[in-house]
């Protein structure tokens, strides 16, 4: 099947991005193709490669670019909602880019099914 | 369509679910993720919540959350079964489309 | 925007049906702005859309929104936007979209709402009639 996810919350003050990971990589482990991830809201704070948890903690940040660069996964970031919160260019973290709405409306219209992940 | 609905937040933080059970056609399926899965508990003031509708939906609990919120021992309202996240993502694929409760 | 390369989905001819969710009050949150964006985005690929408005959610279209002394934007004058891309699809024959909003009856009533209290017209579905109308829908965008 083919599944689009739309996380709406920053990493570590909701669970919402944990849980998307979680689903993205379980939905990846049984054979599904997630098309993308979409960043929107808050969500575009998963983006932010400055971001430096705890050393006993996960890195959400990190963890997502590397799903991404090992499984093919696309991670977007909404450059409306980016630009709002200060997540730029020269703060993208590896694995995800930037680009406009439209992509959640594609991402909806290709997928087969659309999870959502937020407050 | 039969449809999948999420759940993220305690019953008694935010009406989700109550309005979700409102509006949740008949032959769907709710599942408890995160504070959701508080809900799922046996003989608090919201259990009733689920009971209510148990002929209607069926009712899931991601078993990893529970744990998280030490409820992994805790009896959980009679029909509410646990599924890991890859029974999530089977739910996803039974059903005809998901809609997440905020 | 950057380096990582575009992906493209071949969604020639696709029409489904969106819903998009308003369930919270506006300005404690930030979810109503942006939904807006995205019912606007819709609009641009000609998908069919319900924006729904239930629980606290009816507040968002509540006449008399006035931020100025909070400082914050008010976005009550993008819903007239909202009702003329509604209404340019519902006139226009060759435009195949299909653009409903509705306010749940009893989300509405029990903050003492009417109609007559919203800034765009609204249809009111009761509990029932909702549920049905939203057992319809292929793609929900929750906020």
């Amino acid at each position: 099947m083919k599944i689009g996810v739309l996380v709406n919350e920053g990493p570590f003050t909701h669970q919402a991005s944990d849980s998307a990971y979680h689903f993205t990589k379980a939905a990846i482990e049984k054979g599904h193709d997630v098309m993308r991830v979409f960043f929107y809201y808050d969500g575009v704070n998963n983006a932010n490669k400055l971001s430096e948890p705890q050393s006993d903690d996960r890195n959400l940040v990190k963890m997502w670019g590397e799903l991404a660069n090992e499984h093919n996964v696309d991670l977007v970031v909404c450059v409306a909602a980016a630009l709002r919160r200060g997540i730029k260019d020269e703060i993208l973290a590896d694995g995800f880019r930037i680009s406009g709405l439209g992509q959640l409306i594609e991402l909806g219209m290709a997928a087969d099914r659309m999870v959502v992940f937020g407050d | 369509m039969n449809k999948l609905y999420t759940v993220n937040k305690s019953p008694f933080e935010r009406p989700a679910l109550e309005t979700c059970l409102r509006l949740a056609k008949p032959g769907g399926a709710v599942l408890l993720i995160e504070d959701g899965v508080y809900a799922a508990l046996k003989g608090t003031a919201k259990s009733a919540l689920i009971d209510a509708n148990q002929g209607d939906m069926k009712f899931y609990v991601l078993d990893s959350d529970l744990e998280a919120r030490g409820l992994a021992e805790k009896p959980l309202i009679d029909g509410v079964e646990t599924v890991d996240y890859g029974g999530f993502v089977d739910l996803v694929c039974k059903y005809d489309s998901v809609h997440s409760w905020l | 925007m950057t380096d990582q390369a575009a992906v493209e989905f071949d969604t020639a001819g696709v029409k489904k049906k969106f819903m998009f969710v308003n369930s919270k009050a506006p300005y404690g949150t930030i979810y109503a702005l942006e939904v807006l964006e995205m019912i606007l985005i819709s609009a641009a690929f000609e998908q069919h859309a319900v924006i729904a408005f239930v629980d606290d959610g009816v507040y968002q279209i509540k006449k008399g929104h006035n931020t100025k002394a909070a400082g914050m934007k008010n976005f009550s004058p993008t819903y007239g936007v909202v009702e003329m891309e509604k209404e340019d699809a519902d006139e226009d024959e060759d435009i195949d979209m299909v653009w409903r909003i509705v306010v749940e009856k009893e989300s509405m009533e029990a903050r003492g709402l009417t109609e007559d209290d919203f800034v765009v017209e609204v249809e009111v579905l009761d509990s029932a009639e909702l549920s049905e109308l939203m057992a319809e829908q292929e793609v929900v965008l929750s906020g």
